[in-house]
């Protein structure tokens, strides 16, 4: 049956981890900008990198806030819906997830409560260190969540007994073959996505004349950040592929849509791939080229997905269109940083409004080729949890029942909803308002949460 | 089989566990609360437990976590036992946790958002009394797995202890207020205190007698001789607690209701430990048969020796930071 207590719970993994990953994709940039700007602000005393940074804080709590709850929901997902793959994994994988709580979450809510409300309890270098501390809780909390995700990819360091897997050597668990390329792809992957939202909030602030001085500065400020990383993400993007290649041939043969083993295998920009079949329908190729990308010589072999037995294929469409799109804004980025130096070159940065324009639309790009990422890398692995090892079939909690399932599904739905949207349009709300109206006063440091602030015990 | 960690690890999950309760159970309790003051004392409410919220909520990822590393096996049938009211704890705890950016930012929607914090809050603490009724009396276990239906949550008794920690969050709820707050939201949360602290002492008296009904196992731990006696003081000092609770309640004194209070949580929590020795799938798995093998809990108990005392330290360092009152109408505007 289709609509059974597997599928459902795939869907509403699906649909609690897609909308959180939005979050961190933001946070965990953010929370790194926001540091750099309270260090500035710290070592210039110049109230320019105060204001700017008070502006981001106040997205940066909205977005928090919500990346928090939404995370709740996360661990309590795999003992509800997953509760065969929290038994069969937790002896190897749960002590990686206890020491992201244990290094990052403290780490980030504790810090974060000074860096919002306590600019006027402690001195400015503790308010700058609470700054560094949750952009270090942030990517701290990266390196353990990717190391599960990674292990989940390429297994290594464990022995099985009795159905289940046991550790052997934690170094080899959590340094994977697949995780330094995952962490490096994914870290970059969300400074790349908070550049471009900077980029195109300060492309927006200027066309609208709002705070045209803080803005000229961000943007500057994320074009020479976008320059460096976008090319440097494409190197490591090819790198991570060249893994996937070696430790999982079928992943990778369903993203090049490849259905027959090849040497000289063309590199196919497009088609219909049809599993059924087994093979690539209208495919538009580049004779030679995918051996080339993929093995970097002209005769390297690919694997095909025909190769593997029918019950170990991925379905081939979602990670071979979900790369394309990822690939495709990847170049897409690629031509706005560098557009974005060759006009500051030129001094027509700020007056080119075709360039604006393009930033302001293109601001949310990088979520789009997270959340397309994340389906090439989730989708490509199935039909496994951990991979060659253990099935997602075989992973799910069997007492649940499709109609489960199915309320807790809707109501996931309903709520997520409601408070997504939500949220976003405060972030608008708070963009509206653009940097400039801030002071170095408490009004800006209290991030519009409460007019009833604490009172320092010295201020009293 | 003797795993020398198991011991330790229980203590580090009780010990967090409760930390949890404690500590997001007064965030949760003000939250409760707040739907019976007068609008113009709710941002006061809020701004009590603004800078603490989340790093409160912390505390049950890590208990989440914890369970699911120290003893697999149990958080794999106790989750899946209890789909609903954690689904509904965890969808409460989202509108709640949401609230407190959005209801300053939505002025029109304001009633919408206080509701939902209000709301939420006490759902979210309704779920977990469920959650804890549920578990005591235990689940239907074939080999590894949960092997009933996820509606069996569904009992009186998981009812009668939902609301008893509605109870007791909003005791600590009010306690905290005491220590935060001043003048007439203080006076008001003496009473709202009193009022909860009567709830609490008729729900451990219930929950007190109806488990030793229920269940022989528990019947004979406190019973049987000399158990009666060893475990005496705890009911006694339950008795005595309470009854000081009260009068600190009504004295001029701030803070001793609110570590009164606590003791209360405590002493209910040794009460349930007791009446569940050594078990964590009451009636089916021991501590010892649930728990991982003794690579993992070493790999974990090394990292979290060193961090737990680090986190504890900066969590108390941020309660210090925020150690003053919070006033209305004197904010920076």
């Amino acid at each position: 049956m289709m609509w059974d207590a597997l599928f459902l719970s795939r869907l509403q993994w699906v649909w609690v981890v897609s909308w959180h990953i939005l979050l961190p994709a933001l946070t965990v940039g953010l929370a790194s900008y926001i540091a750099v700007l309270e260090g500035l602000a710290f070592y210039t005393g110049n109230a320019l990198w105060a204001r700017i940074s008070a502006f981001w804080t106040r997205i940066f709590a909205v977005s928090f806030g919500m990346g928090v709850v939404s995370g709740i929901v996360m661990p309590f997902q795999m003992g509800t819906n997953w509760s065969r793959f929290s038994d069969t994994t937790a002896n190897v994988l749960a002590p990686l997830l206890a020491y992201e709580g244990l290094t990052a979450f403290f780490l980030e809510a504790s810090f974060l409560g000074v860096l919002l409300f306590g600019r006027k309890l402690v001195p400015p270098w503790v308010h700058f260190f609470s700054g560094l501390m949750v952009a270090a809780g942030t990517l701290f909390s990266t390196f353990w969540i990717l190391s599960v995700n990674s292990w989940m990819q390429t297994p290594a360091g464990f022995h099985v007994e009795d159905g289940r897997f046991f550790p052997d050597d934690w170094w080899a668990v959590i340094f994977n073959p697949s995780f330094p390329y995952r962490y490096i792809h994914n870290v970059t992957a969300f400074y790349i996505t908070t550049g471009f939202v900077v980029l195109g909030v300060a492309a927006y602030l200027l066309r609208s004349d709002r705070s045209p001085v803080e803005a000229r500065v961000m943007m500057r400020m994320s074009l020479n950040l976008l320059i460096i990383l976008v090319p440097i993400q494409m190197i490591v993007g090819d790198l991570h592929g060249l893994n996937t290649r070696t430790y999982q041939p079928a992943k990778l043969a369903a993203i090049e849509g490849r259905y027959d083993t090849a040497a000289r295998a063309p590199l196919t920009l497009f088609g219909i791939p049809d599993d059924a079949a087994g093979k690539m329908k209208y495919a538009v190729e580049i004779p030679a080229l995918g051996s080339l990308l993929l093995t970097h010589t002209v005769d390297g072999e690919i694997k095909g997905i025909n190769s593997f037995p029918v019950d170990e294929r991925p379905p081939v469409a979602i990670p071979f269109f979900s790369f394309r799109l990822m690939v495709a804004i990847a170049l897409l980025m690629l031509f706005i940083a560098a557009a974005g130096q060759i006009l500051r070159a030129f001094g027509r940065l700020d007056t080119a409004t075709w360039f604006l324009r393009l930033c302001q639309w293109t601001a949310p790009l990088g979520f789009v080729a997270v959340i397309a990422g994340w389906m090439t890398t989730e989708v490509g692995r199935q039909p496994w949890t951990v991979y060659g090892l253990l099935r997602t079939a075989q992973s799910v909690t069997p007492s649940l029942t499709g109609t489960d399932v199915a309320i807790s599904l809707s109501l996931y739905m309903l709520v997520y909803l409601i408070m997504f949207p939500t949220g976003i349009g405060f972030m608008f709300g708070i963009i509206r308002r653009g940097a400039a109206e801030d002071s170095l006063g408490p009004a800006a440091v209290e991030a519009g949460r409460t007019t009833t602030p604490y009172i320092g015990q010295s201020g009293d | 089989m003797w795993q020398s960690l198991v011991p330790i690890w229980t203590a580090i999950l009780a010990v967090g566990i409760f930390i949890y309760v404690a500590l997001d159970g007064f965030d949760l309790g003000v939250g409760i609360l707040y739907g019976f003051v007068e609008p113009d004392q709710r941002e006061t409410m809020m701004s009590s437990i603004g800078p603490f919220w989340d790093g409160n909520e912390t505390w049950l990822i890590l208990g989440g976590v914890g369970l699911l590393a120290a003893f697999p096996l149990a958080f794999a049938i106790i989750i899946p036992a209890v789909y609903f009211p954690i689904l509904i704890m965890l969808l409460a705890l989202v509108f709640r946790g949401v609230a407190f950016e959005f209801r300053f930012k939505q002025i029109h929607l304001q009633r919408f958002w206080d509701g939902a914090f209000c709301g939420g809050s006490a759902v979210a603490t309704f779920a977990q009394g469920m959650v804890l009724g549920s578990f005591i009396q235990g689940f239907k276990v074939e080999g590894r797995v949960f092997a009933g239906s996820s509606f069996d949550f569904a009992t009186p008794f998981a009812l009668l202890t939902g609301f008893a920690l509605m109870f007791g969050y909003t005791l600590l709820g009010a306690s905290w207020l005491i220590v935060k707050t001043e003048g007439g939201l203080q006076s008001w949360a003496r009473k709202a205190g009193h009022i909860s602290l009567v709830g609490v002492c008729v729900a451990i008296a219930i929950v007190s007698i109806w488990t030793p009904l229920a269940s022989p196992a528990i019947m004979h731990r406190w019973f049987d001789w000399p158990n009666r006696l060893i475990l005496a003081p705890l009911p006694v000092l339950t008795i005595g607690l309470a009854i000081y609770t009260w009068r600190s309640l009504g004295r001029d004194d701030e803070l001793t209701p609110f570590l009164a209070s606590v003791g209360l949580f405590l002493l209910s929590f040794l009460g349930i430990a007791v009446s569940l020795w050594p078990m964590i799938v009451p009636g089916k798995y021991t501590l010892m048969e649930a728990a991982s093998p003794e690579s993992t809990q070493a790999f974990l108990l090394v990292g979290t020796l060193f961090l737990l005392p680090v986190v504890l330290f900066y969590t108390g360092w941020s309660y210090w930071i925020f150690r003053s009152k919070v006033r209305t109408g004197t904010g920076y505007h």
